[in-house]
């Protein structure tokens, strides 16, 4: 267990290293010229209105929340899928069953217009 | 040779080192060459001629890029919340690059007597002689990919700047919708292989001379899934988040120098991974013609379709014009995902048919 | 070595807990929050169950805190203004330490499968965790699957409801 586990490990370390020297390398070698307009937000050149973190669509809320059910589901597909085959015929409908039940849901968000974007 | 730490021999470790850091070093390599390909595959496509002024035919632009980035100025814009902003990089960068530690890459080679398996996270058992790797290897890549989201999102978030904030909105919800549907796509591949281990799924398809990929067995999760991942990393023709005529550079408009080039490295090295990917569950993986016989030529064939897929998803982006934001959620939520459950169906109902 | 790697990774967890309630700014809680969950994948890999590591990433981690970040960014909070909240310190600390009493109560009290349980780590190799897992779901635990189904279907519903009256 250990021996598939601890080069992940080691893989993890190399490629923080690599990102926080190359970060901490740019900051010390690049100039450093303080000016207030360059400091502020990129509008196209005129002068920033508001704030930058203005409040958005609900429809992304939603999005995340629809992704949410529908991985569940996914999660719920891989350990059958890798069984499936042993399992036989009781496997294939009690699968056949979840699929349909999320399917109806998944009608349900489309028929309500979630799906769409304007 | 024989000193034993935690149950594992001495040449485990040094095989270990050795593969992380030439497979790290690679797909770092690739990734700054593959900018430079993809500047020449376009240029040549669009009778240009592309970089050529650095070296022999602009071999050099790559690290000339790099140099210049490393001397570039630090921008931190003045109301961004600074440690999101300072981390969102990284946190862009480390999936990517720790992703492919479960994709084999070959056979098993002999060293010194030791065998040692072509694939990161993998070890030969002493007593059994047989390989293990994580058996659930396809989750890994999922879960670690799922990861990448963050730093996009809180790119956008924490710029504090329009673009940033709505580049960095679509990309993370483009890239939730498509890894669910990436994620359908491939549940049909299992169904055929039985398990989630890379290592197997790979030697599952070494049948018919190396041919028995399950490309051809099904069709339509290959196509599907392709597309889906191609999408889920933000390429064109789905590059919505970095989509310039709109949003003058998505989600890292704010940011310059080695941050910057942390997340173009990040967006390529997720370009190899992906493609790396495709060929292990889908065009047999290192399996080709005499791979089990000349081990060596395993990675060969691997590396040879990794670059084959990376030239078809440069392809595509000087061939396909973007979609329009409603158009991609479209294919995403409408089409994809009704179409990866239809086949997994279909899959089960004709396996057991058969 | 075991002990050790375990003592680090709860370390991180512990700290990382603290900092999610401790941080100013909500968006830094989230992050320290994601750590937390990134530990515990590591105890389940460390217990031999790399598939509930890897859901517990994909779905906590990858799923469940992206809706929490969104969720942050779309009510646009802010560092949250530092009013004196002692009667909160209170409550939370009373329900911290009963869930301490319910947990340890749980661990000493009732029967938890030692290391010697009937699923061993050469069972574990043999057959894998994943079988083992979708086994039991598949067969034992079949209705409680099924009515999964159902509990994600009012949730879909309850989704769409819940955005629709915004918009």
């Amino acid at each position: 267990m250990l021996g598939a586990y601890l080069p992940i490990l080691l893989l993890v370390i190399v490629a923080i290293g690599f990102g926080l020297v190359s970060l901490v390398m740019s900051s010390l070698i690049g100039p450093k010229k303080f000016s207030v307009l360059k400091m502020s937000p990129y509008e196209s050149g005129c002068e920033p209105v508001g704030t930058g973190q203005e409040r958005f669509s609900i429809k992304f809320y939603l999005i995340a929340m629809l992704f949410i059910l529908f991985d569940i589901e996914a999660v719920f597909l891989y350990p059958w899928a890798i069984l499936y085959k042993k399992l036989g015929m009781f496997g294939l409908i009690e699968m056949g069953i979840f699929i349909v039940i999320l399917f109806v849901g998944y009608i349900y968000v489309w028929k309500k217009g979630a799906l769409e974007w304007e | 040779m024989d000193i034993v730490i935690l149950g594992l021999p001495m040449m485990y470790y040094i095989a270990m080192v050795a593969k992380v850091l030439v497979a790290f070093v690679f797909v770092l390599l690739t990734v700054a060459y593959a900018t430079y390909a993809e500047r020449k595959i376009i240029g040549h496509m669009q009778v240009r001629l592309g970089p050529m002024r650095t070296g022999w035919h602009g071999l050099l632009q790559p690290i000339a890029d790099g140099v210049k980035l490393f001397f570039k100025e630090e921008i931190v814009p003045s109301q961004a919340s600074t440690f999101a902003f300072l981390i969102a990089p990284l946190i862009a960068l480390v999936p990517a690059f720790i992703t492919f530690a479960v994709i084999p890459f070959g056979g098993v080679i002999e060293v010194a007597g030791y065998k040692i398996p072509l694939q990161i996270a993998s070890y030969v058992d002493m007593a059994s002689g047989k390989v293990y790797d994580i058996n659930v290897g396809v989750l890994y890549i999922l879960a670690m990919s799922s990861l990448g989201v963050y730093g996009i999102v809180l790119a956008g978030w924490a710029s504090n700047s329009k673009y940033s904030l709505l580049g960095g909105l679509r990309a993370s919800a483009q890239m939730i919708s498509y890894e669910l549907s990436a994620g359908l796509a491939i549940v049909s591949v299992f169904m055929l292989s039985g398990t989630l281990s890379m290592n197997e799924i790979v030697n599952l398809q070494s049948g018919m001379g190396g041919f028995e990929w399950y490309a051809f067995k099904q069709p339509l999760a290959f196509i599907m899934f392709f597309i889906c991942s191609i999408a889920e990393i933000n390429r064109t023709p789905f590059d919505l988040p970095e989509a310039e005529t709109e949003l003058v550079s998505g989600f890292c408009t704010e940011y310059s120098s080695m941050k910057y080039a942390m997340f173009f490295m990040a967006e390529y090295a997720n370009m190899v991974t992906v493609c790396a990917l495709t060929t292990t569950l889908f065009l047999g993986g290192w399996n080709g013609p005499l791979a089990t016989t000349f081990t060596l030529l395993g990675p060969v064939y691997f590396v040879a379709k990794v670059y084959f897929l990376m030239f078809f998803c440069m392809w595509l982006r000087a061939t396909v014009p973007r979609y329009r934001y409603d158009q991609l959620m479209h294919i995403g939520w409408k089409v994809f995902i009704p179409l990866g459950l239809i086949n997994i169906v279909v899959t089960g109902i004709w396996n057991y048919l058969i | 070595m075991e002990t050790l790697f375990f003592l680090i990774v709860s370390l991180v967890a512990i700290i990382s807990a603290i900092l999610v309630v401790t941080c100013r700014n909500p968006i830094n809680s989230a992050l320290s929050l994601i750590l937390t969950f990134f530990c515990l994948a590591t105890y389940y890999v460390m217990l031999d169950a790399p598939f509930l590591a890897a859901v517990q990433v994909m779905v906590y981690a990858g799923a469940i805190m992206v809706l929490i970040v969104f969720t942050i960014m779309l009510l646009n909070i802010r560092v949250n203004a530092s009013k004196s909240q002692s009667h909160k310190i209170v409550l939370g600390s009373v329900i911290g330490f009963f869930t301490l009493l319910n947990t340890a109560v749980i661990v000493f009290k009732s029967r938890v499968a030692l290391p010697n349980g009937p699923l061993t780590g050469d069972i574990i190799k043999q057959q894998g965790h994943t079988e083992l897992i979708g086994r039991e779901m598949f067969t034992t635990f079949l209705l409680p699957f099924e009515i999964t189904s159902i509990l994600l279907l009012v949730a879909i519903v309850g989704a769409v409801i819940l955005a629709k009256k915004k918009i």
